[in-house]
């Protein structure tokens, strides 16, 4: 298949020195004038990290954290899209049936048994976060992540919701989004109804 | 013959096709649920609708007014089939729509999501939007259909095929409609769960994901398993396969399609059966018994395998070179007294790998079959209603009573280098072997009391087996071999159709696939590879000719039809 390069493709070109620019001396002093400048403008931009910290934007991508249903269970539903999202294939999940004696998880079908996120090999793309169908992993702003050997930062189920219930409360990291049990697509006609929405799969035993 | 035009292609079809089949064989897709080759016809699901026209002897071009559904329509000479109008089109948007009305789109926890063909269709003829404004039907999940099915069933498209299954195939019936309109649901009798030898296959047909398989529900996501075409070991039907794994763990076995073998199906005894594959009492490691370890390995270090300066110590070359000097010792001692058995588990070429070898050192050497497992008698579907077995060329599906795959291509091995077919009781009761070269690979125990005391104590006794038994326990030396989804390989089924099988995984620990310990105690050129040793054995066995091309195809060949059977 071939395409219209012109239609597709803006082309750019770069612009042709001339032998003024090609002497790079008007640039060197250029150069030279703003790093005097700076010298002596008396404004100091050394930042006094760890005694203060830096504002972190909202859309800073840190160590994660999974989200709590209202019940206050794992929100995730073990359906293995971060999984296989995941660039740097660091996100493991084993999925179980879940116990359906349980009055708990009685309108839950699929749980993840274990979730382990290994930190140092997650390259904090996002996609993660981007993959997940009911908002259950959620990037945070925590960049300060240390540890004393590799296994410490292999983090667990209990680690990540751990997290949530650590920075989901101080505002700094509000949960983005309340998609509900199943994903979007699965809401969809309970956000066209003009009665309640019903509870997700609420009926199954 | 009939000339069948399909969206402006024109195709020969066959006078039997319907419009899906005719369609498929121009390459268009007309999407279907209710429909399967294997089972009648009821037209319920609406997917196939198309339009259908006639083209009249004088050229002249006539449309139906209405869509009809392609599965029920029979094609004739002139036929014309449009799927790409926007008719048809805006038909299938319709179905999807109202198919998916109170679907509770629940894919992320959805084990068929992946091989969907609700999502498929909805991806390739759907409309994204649904126009519902009530709340959707929710019912409950029903775990008690059978002990390995469970019933999700507000995901049901109501396409019938299981039920259909149940009463056509397997002749159960336990499978129906309850109620009716919105309200119908896929349901079993009290105190009757689907818990026939075919059950697991309403789960195949099943094209979304109601009917799950308890045994593989939530174990793994289908996007990431490999498959390999393979052929069932658990009985001489031999049905063609996928085996599904991923990081070499199988995770399921499903039927492939093969009108020469078995047809669509599968039976649970094979489809659950794979388990010993992963058993931990797995052989794990050749092994050679104390009083001839230590002389074995006395220049270890030389034997070791280094690329570059990274040393390890390989079990299997001093077992492989041990075990081949023994057997020639053996031979040299007592040509007559070594008796080989080779088992119905082994593919052809492992068969004719040994049997070559040993009948190249010495032409006295014994070949005898191992045992042929046998339980029971064949198992015929469909049922009557009584359970009774079919009427003669009424049988859709057989399990049948030889659990094993291969004997037939074993015995054509072995009548070609031994003449004639001993087996493992007749070369017991003579009792005078003094050497036995044991192959097992059997997927349960094997190995009765008259055997292990008839074999005794011999001067050399080598097993090449997959589980420990009375014999590994006490053999000079012991080759950790693999099961059939380890390995590539021919087997020949009941009725001489011999199939190619592809491996799926590898041996656990140090165990290896036979053909690879056969190629290098053989001392042959080069690696295991069936393709060649087909082409080889085309041209050497001559009632195995068929398998000259090397290549078997996706269904197989048939080798030589005539068979004598050893237990009647």
């Amino acid at each position: 298949m071939t395409f219209n390069k012109s239609k597709t493709v803006k082309w750019g070109e770069e612009p042709k020195l001339g032998w003024r620019e090609a002497m790079y001396l008007p640039a060197i002093a250029s150069g030279l004038a703003t790093a005097l400048r700076h010298v002596f403008a008396g404004k100091t931009t050394t930042r006094q990290y760890p005694e203060v910290e830096p504002v972190i934007p909202p859309n800073y991508r840190g160590v994660h954290r999974l989200n709590r249903d209202e019940e206050g269970r794992v929100k995730c539903v073990a359906c293995y899209m971060c999984q296989t999202a995941c660039p740097a294939n660091c996100i493991e999940i084993i999925a179980s049936p879940a116990p359906k004696d349980d009055p708990y998880w009685k309108d839950r079908d699929k749980f993840p048994q274990t979730f382990t996120i290994d930190e140092l090999r997650c390259i904090y793309c996002g996609m993660c976060e981007e993959a997940c169908p009911v908002d259950a992993i959620e990037l945070t702003s925590i960049y300060d992540l240390t540890g004393y050997t590799r296994k410490e930062l292999v983090f667990d189920k209990e680690k990540l919701l751990s997290i949530y219930d650590a920075t989901s409360k101080t505002g700094k990291d509000p949960v983005r989004t309340n998609r509900g049990a199943l994903g979007p697509a699965s809401e969809e006609a309970a956000t066209a109804s003009q009665g309640p929405p019903p509870p997700g799969r609420g009926s199954h035993g | 013959m009939a000339k069948v035009t399909v969206n402006d292609i024109e195709v020969d079809a066959d006078a039997k096709d319907n419009c899906i089949l005719a369609a498929r064989r121009a390459g268009v897709e007309i999407p279907h649920y209710c429909w399967h080759e294997a089972l009648s016809v009821v037209a319920s699901c609406r997917m196939c609708l198309v339009e259908v026209g006639e083209k009249k002897p004088d050229g002249t071009v006539v449309m139906g007014p209405k869509l009809v559904p392609g599965c029920q329509t029979p094609v004739k000479d002139g036929t014309i089939i449009r799927t790409d109008s926007a008719k048809v089109k805006t038909a299938q948007q319709m179905t999807l729509e109202l198919l998916l009305l109170n679907h509770p789109l629940d894919c992320s926890i959805c084990d068929q999501a992946g091989e969907c063909y609700l999502q498929d269709y909805t991806f390739k003829y759907g409309n994204a939007a649904s126009r519902l404004d009530e709340p959707k039907i929710q019912r409950m999940d029903k775990y008690h259909i059978g002990e390995q099915i469970a019933l999700f069933t507000d995901r049901c498209v109501m396409c019938t095929r299981c039920v259909r299954f149940t009463r056509e195939i397997s002749g159960t019936a336990e499978l129906q409609v309850t109620s009716r309109g919105s309200h119908e649901e896929i349901d079993v009798f009290p105190d009757t769960p689907c818990d026939n030898k075919l059950a697991g296959n309403v789960v195949d047909l099943c094209p979304v994901g109601a009917l799950c398989s308890k045994d593989f529900l939530y174990k793994k996501r289908v996007w990431w398993l490999k498959s390999a075409s393979s052929v069932c070991t658990g009985c001489s039907t031999g049905c063609s396969i996928h085996v599904d794994q991923n990081e070499e763990k199988v995770y399921r076995l499903r039927p492939r399609d093969n009108p020469l073998a078995q047809g669509h199906f599968m039976c649970d005894d094979g489809r659950f059966g794979f388990k010993y594959i992963h058993d931990e009492r797995r052989l794990q490691k050749p092994k050679l018994a104390d009083a001839f370890a230590s002389a074995a390995s006395s220049n270890n270090l030389s034997k070791m395998n280094s690329y570059g300066d990274l040393k390890f110590a390989d079990p299997w070359v001093d077992v492989l070179s041990f075990t081949r000097s023994k057997i020639k010792e053996a031979i040299k001692a007592d040509a007559r007294g070594f008796v080989a058995v080779l088992s119905p588990f082994m593919s052809v070429e492992e068969a004719y790998l040994l049997a070559s070898y040993l009948k190249s050192m010495d032409k006295r050497v014994r070949l005898v079959l191992g045992c042929v497992p046998v339980v029971g008698s064949d198992d015929k579907y469909p049922k009557g209603p009584k359970g009774e077995s079919p009427t003669a060329g009424k049988v859709k599906f057989t399990i049948r009573s030889e659990k094993c795959p291969n004997r037939l291509g074993v015995e054509a091995i072995l009548r070609h280098f031994e003449g004639e077919l001993v087996t493992l009781d007749q070369a017991v009761a003579r009792a005078d072997a003094t050497a036995w070269y044991f192959v097992g690979g059997y997927n349960l125990g094997w190995v009765t009391e008259s055997i292990d005391r008839a074999v005794g104590k011999p001067s050399l006794l080598i097993v090449q087996d997959i589980f420990a038994s009375p014999l590994s326990e006490r053999a000079d030396i012991v080759l950790a071999a693999s099961t059939f989804a380890e390995r590539d390989g021919t087997y020949v089924n009941h009725s001489g159709l011999a199939q190619a099988a592809r491996g799926a995984v590898r041996c656990p620990g140090d165990a290896r696939a036979d053909g690879r310990i056969l190629m290098e105690l053989t001392e042959r050129k080069g690696l295991f590879n069936a393709m060649t040793l087909r082409k080889e054995i085309g041209m050497v066995v001559p009632s195995l000719k068929a398998l000259a091309d090397g290549d078997l195809g996706e269904y197989g060949v048939k080798i030589s039809t005539a068979r004598e059977p050893l237990y009647s």
